[in-house]
Formats: C-alpha cells, structure tokens, sequence
C-alpha cells in the first residue's frame, strides 16, 4: 500500500470531480432512505441485544461461581467472552458512535454510555469518532494507521524498531483493550516529548487510571471473592475471557483498514475536501469481512466497515441491509469493494505487518510516481 | 419525629454502602442496569408504568390504564402527568390528565387520550399501543385542582378533550359535596368522551349538564353564558378546551370583573411554530444570538464566545451534542425538523443543527 497520490495506476484517475459530487448525492440517498425508515425494528433490535447481553454475562458469572468444576469453567468461559465481545462491538462500539441516540433513550445514548472496557468512553469517542472517522487513512493524521507503534503503509517511514512489530501486534492483540486506552490517552506521544505534565494530560491519565482499577477490581479480585473455593479458576476464566475478547476485537479491527487492497492518502489530499471527496476516501479506505449474520453481530458489524466508515451514525443492523446498493455503487463506477472471508483478511492484514518491519524494497519504490491530485480535474 | 432522626441517615448509609459495593461487581453497568431486566416497576428507579388496558371512549378517544411504578406519589384530581412512549422507537413526551379516582386499591390511574390529527403520541396511545408495554412517567403535577374547602357553587366550561382533568375531579366525588354545573363542547353526542357517565350522573341529578353539539349547533360564544348558566360569574370556574375558549373566557371572566373566580388548564401551552432561523439562548453561558437557518448552532454559539464542546464539525463524531431545552431546529444535512419541548430531554448534534425557530440551549 502507497498513498493513492503516488501510485503509478491511481485507482480513481477515471472519476471527474462530477462523478465524485454524484458518488456522494447517491450515498446520501441510501442514507435518507434508512433515516427514513428507521423506527420501531430498530429499537426492538438494539433492546434485545442489550437484553441478551445483560442475561448472557449475568449467567455466565453465575456459572463461574463453581469454576471449579471444568464444565462450568468451559461454559461460563465462554459465555463471558461472548458477553464481551457484544459489549465492546455491537453495543458499545455502535452506542459511543451515536447510532442510538435518536431513540432519545437516556439509557441507550452516546452521551451516557460506558463499557466494559479500559479506555473511558469520552476519551475513546474522542480520539475514535473524531479522529480516526474524520482523518481515516491519511498518513500522518490517522493514528489508526499502524496505531503509533507500527508501520503499515509504505510511506511510513521504516525505523528499527518495526523490525519488532510482529511481536509488538501480538502482544497488543492480547492486551488490546489497555493499547486502546494508552492510544487513546496518546501516551506514547506524550511521554516522549515530555508532556506528561501537562495537566489536562494528567486528568486524563487518572480518569484511565480508575477506569482500569474498577475493571480490574470486578474481573481480578470481586468475582473471584464470590466464587469462595474457585477463587483460582474464576480468575483464570475471566482473563481468558478478556484475553479472548481482545484478540477477537483486534482481529476484526485490523481487517477494516490493513489488508491488501485498502488505500492510504496523503495529508494535503484532504484540504478543501468536498462531501464527494470525504466519501470516496472511505469508500477506498475500509475492508469489510465476509460471513454469516452471527459473524457480523459479533464483529459489531465492523464487518461491513465500508458502509460504518460511510455511514458512522446509521444503526449497525442497517449496514448489512445496505451493503447491496454500496457495493453496486462501486460496481458502477468502476472502484475496488474490499471484502473476503475472516481468516484471508486476518492473514492478509498479519502479512503487511510483517512484510512492512522491513524496509521499503527498491521495486517497490520505484512502482510509485510524482505526486497527483487525489480528483482528477480533466472531465469527460 | 426526633427518635427516628439518627437512625435514618445510618440506614441510607448501609443502602448506599451496599450499593456502591454491587456496584463495583456490576461495574461499568449499574445493579439497576440488571434489576430493570426483571423488575422494571420497582421503586428507587426513574418511574415507569406498564399499560394495563386500553378502553375505547369514542371513535377517536380512548382510556389508557396504567399500573405505575412504586415509586408513584398518587395524584390530586384535576392533575395531569407527563407520559414517555415510544413511537417508532423515538421517546416521545406528553402530558395527559388523570381520570381515574385518587388511590384506587389496586394502584392503577388511568389518562384518557383523544387522537388528533397527525398527533404522532396521541395516535399511538389511542390505537396502537398493547397492554403489557412499558412507558415511562413522571410524578403528578399541575395546579388545575380543586382548593381544600370545597366551594359551594362550581361551573366546569370544557370542550373536546378538555373534559378529562374535570372527569377526575367528578369522579373524585365532587358532584356530592357541590352544586356542580357542566357545560361542555364536542362535535357531536357521539364524540362526547364519558358521554354516557355524564348522562347518567346528570339523570341522577348530581349535576346540571348542558351538552353542546357544534357540527349542528356551532361553536359555544362566552355571550350564550348569561342564558344557559345565568350565575355563572358567582361559580367558581374551571375551563379546559383550546385555546380559542380559553381566550374568549378569560376576557369574559375579566370583563365581568371576576378573574379570580376563573382556573383555567391550557393543554398546550408551548407552541413550537418551526421557520427558519432565530433567537437563540444559551441559558448558563448567560448569551442569546440571533442565527439565520443556515448556520450551525455551534457556529453561531462560538462566534458568540459561549465555549461549545466540538468535535468533527461534519456531524459523524457526536462530540458536539448538547439538550435542546426547548425549540426548534432544522438538520443542515437533510433539512429534518427536530422540536423539543421541557422535560423531552432531546439532544441535538450542534455542528449539523441550523435554528428553525427560538431555541433555549442547555448550555
């Protein structure tokens, strides 16, 4: 992957600056015709996730009560990494992005919101909604691009420290929910040049700090308590739990935007940016996974991150009914659908990480040309 | 009582502290999160009422019975209550009178709702919601309620669904302790809401009841009062219908140099005429702006040096969103009208968001 500008085939040089404006009218049509309909079916929809949410983690640790017994240490196992996972994807995820929030249910409302997860909610909807959602792809402003501590477009520049990187993504595979939270924080940045002092950075930091506590203190030390004689194994259940729900989700995350196929933007592409513009550029930018309803549900309908990218604020159960109509947009006008099964993103994803430790080969170089305008200005 | 006084704050205590401790087993969720799963109605919870029933009144009217939550104070006759439903998955709030008698003994009120036209809760209420449904609701509230010493003579004006704060009243046992005379307004004798209850409380000569059919007989002219109800300035009044009534009564009641004696319940007493553009306030910053219909309200707020929170600015990151205490205001992207009025608790994406009206921000 290079920035669309320097490839030697851009693979939107046939699209006019027209093409582009319409491209956008016809995606706002689909998202009108949901707003439109949305209602009743919807709410039912996300009430009842919650639902079986609530139900399938109460359960679960009920069950985990007598972990001792490797049944119920399997079951309850499971089912508490399965309640997390909707947690953090199809609830969580979808409800901080204000996909709900039209139901004016104080409950169900981005505003009030918080997850079972270590970053606190307005610190991830911060540095998630309005950062990664307004710059994605663009080299040097979306820090989702490798997350700060990897490098995976070729126009990141290759330092020694990428030589590491398959290792670093694993490790943040397994603790993905505390390199969310540092991401969040920017802590990396922040340690660096020395603005750790900085008040509203330390305000944060606390706020993290507590959010880590209170996780910790539930899933280490309470829910073992209560378990009495399998104190032991409650406590191994819900690390793996964790351990599960993290690698999950940071499977289904690094096939959004990773895999072969995804382009990358430079920074000066987005000034003076139209609707059009923005559009294509998440068209371009997101990969979805291919699979079964139950697939997406778990995935937080992240599997069809081309229409969330599109569409952040549409209800996640929508984006599988209008992933038809975005695709034969893409059909019509010539442009690449990225999508295949899990365990081929997952690869193809894990494949750049650890192809892009190394430095740049010099084929690769010179596969790239001067810089382009992202539009072509030429109409037909 | 002073012997109850230390034990109670140590009580309060013990919940809390046991609270706080399930609280961090439930955490992030709270222990209510997983009661409301069970036991929705339970008290020590935002009030709920789950519908029991819905009566057929008339062609467009219908009785909702509730069994609230409880944490339900009880109500005055002649008070009414704000309802939360869901309509098309939207939490939509109204307020309704409540007819039913005060402290029944299984709990129950009931509201009586007429439908009116393109009335998105009203409708729904009247034909569409199932027992069983779960609403949301607030406590009883209102001053259009009978005084402690009841008065002698009482003259209830009504119209359309204007009788239902006076149906809790009468059915409250009013007619037994009072001279009571009502006269109220309906299309026809068909449309009359309680028309039957009210026919037989007048045969058993518990009140005087003058009926007005306006399809045949025509609006009710506050001229008319001196015949039908000669004393009517001597009685103690209470009227409830549109607006257009209202007025007129209030500056008879005037004219005749008796406004005291006049009570009057405007159903609604916000109206939100949406344009575009207009006055907007910011109520804690202390700040109003005038805003044309095409610019933000976060726009329009910063150049006004009211510190917004902000985010995106292109309406995806949900950053900006602040209540909307009461107003209009138009989304930018599609042109869709968004009102609110108090206690409906919306909120509103402020980078996306023109004026379509006066706008009282919660900020």
């Amino acid at each position: 992957m290079t920035v669309i500008q320097k490839k030697a085939d851009n693979p939107i040089a046939h699209l006019s600056a027209e093409d582009i404006e319409i491209i956008g009218k016809e995606l706002d049509a689909i998202r009108d015709r949901v707003l439109a309909d949305r209602g009743e079916r919807d709410a039912r929809y996300i009430r009842k996730v919650i639902k079986t949410q609530r139900t399938l983690e109460i359960s679960s640790r009920a069950v985990l009560l007598f972990s001792l017994f490797p049944p119920a240490w399997i079951v309850g196992t499971a089912g508490l990494a399965v309640a997390k996972i909707l947690d953090n994807m199809e609830i969580g995820h979808n409800v901080l992005h204000g996909q709900w929030d039209w139901m004016r249910d104080p409950k169900i409302h981005s505003t009030t919101w918080d997850w079972d997860h270590v970053s606190p909610a307005e610190q991830w909807k911060q540095s998630h909604n309005e950062l990664h959602h307004r710059f994605t792809n663009v080299v040097g402003k979306d820090n989702d691009l490798g997350y700060g501590i990897m490098r995976v477009d070729e126009d990141q520049p290759w330092r020694p420290m990428h030589l590491g990187q398959p290792l670093w993504n694993l490790i943040n595979a397994c603790f993905f929910e505390y390199g969310i939270a540092a991401y969040d924080l920017e802590l990396g940045d922040h340690l660096k040049d020395g603005r750790h002092k900085d008040p509203a950075f330390r305000a944060r930091a606390k706020a993290v700090g507590r959010k880590i506590r209170r996780q910790v203190l539930k899933d280490y030390v309470l829910h073992p308590l209560l378990s009495g004689p399998s104190f032991l194994t409650t406590l191994a259940a819900t690390f793996t739990a964790n351990l599960i729900r993290n690698v999950w989700s940071h499977s289904v995350i690094m096939c959004g935007h990773f895999p072969s196929g995804v382009e990358t933007f430079e920074k000066t592409s987005i000034e003076g940016e139209t609707k059009g513009e923005w559009y294509l550029r998440q068209m371009l930018g997101s990969a979805n996974i291919s699979g079964s309803r139950l697939l997406h549900i778990m995935a937080g309908n992240l599997s069809h991150q081309i229409e969330h990218h599109l569409f952040p604020d549409l209800p996640s159960s929508r984006y599988r009914e209008i992933a038809p109509q975005v695709r034969a947009l893409f059909d019509r006008y010539g442009l690449k659908y990225t999508t295949g099964p899990l365990p081929k993103q997952v690869a193809s994803a894990w494949w750049k990480v650890i192809r892009l430790s190394l430095p740049n080969r010099r084929s690769e170089v010179q596969e790239t040309i001067a810089p382009a305008p992202l539009v072509s200005t030429t109409t037909a | 009582m002073t012997t109850t006084a230390p034990g109670r704050p140590q009580q309060v205590t013990f919940r809390n502290r046991l609270l706080r401790l399930a609280g961090m087993v439930t955490t992030p969720l709270l222990p209510q999160d997983y009661l409301d799963l069970i036991a929705p109605l339970r008290s020590g919870v935002a009030l709920r009422g789950r519908i029991v029933a819905v009566q057929p009144e008339t062609r467009d009217a219908a009785t909702v019975v509730i069994q609230p939550g409880r944490g339900w104070n009880g109500h005055l006759p002649g008070q009414y209550v704000r309802l939360g439903v869901d309509v098309d998955g939207v939490r939509q709030w109204r307020a309704y009178s409540v007819t039913s008698v005060p402290g029944r003994a299984d709990g129950r009120i009931s509201v009586t709702v007429k439908a009116i036209p393109d009335g998105k809760v009203s409708n729904h209420l009247v034909r569409r919601i199932r027992p069983g449904t779960i609403v949301q609701l607030d406590q009883a509230q209102g001053d259009f309620t009978l005084p402690a010493a009841t008065p002698e003579r009482v003259l209830f004006l009504t119209a359309g669904s204007g009788i239902t704060p006076v149906m809790g009243m009468l059915r409250a046992g009013l007619a037994d302790r009072a001279d009571v005379v009502l006269v109220h307004s309906a299309p026809t004798r068909d449309d009359v809401i309680f028309g039957a209850e009210l026919r037989e409380l007048a045969a058993a000569g518990a009140l005087r009841l003058v009926e007005r059919h306006t399809d045949t007989d025509g609006l009710l002219g506050v001229h008319e009062l001196d015949d039908l109800v000669p004393d009517h300035t001597d009685r103690e009044t209470w009227a409830c219908g549109p607006v257009g009534l209202l007025d007129a009564v209030e500056e008879h009641w005037t004219s005749r140099g008796v406004p005291d004696r006049l009570h009057t319940e405007r159903f609604r007493p916000t109206v939100i005429s949406p344009g575009e553009g207009g006055t907007v306030t910011f109520a804690r910053a202390g700040v109003t702006v005038e805003a044309d219909g095409a610019t933000p309200l976060l726009d329009a707020g910063e150049a006004a040096g009211v510190l917004m929170p902000s985010g995106c600015r292109m309406g995806i990151c949900f950053g900006c969103v602040v209540p909307l205490r009461q107003g209009a205001v138009r989304d930018l992207r599609n042109g869709d009208l968004t009102t609110a009025v108090p206690g409906d608790g919306v909120l509103i994406q402020t980078c996306v968001s023109a004026a379509a009206g006066t706008c009282d921000i919660e900020l």
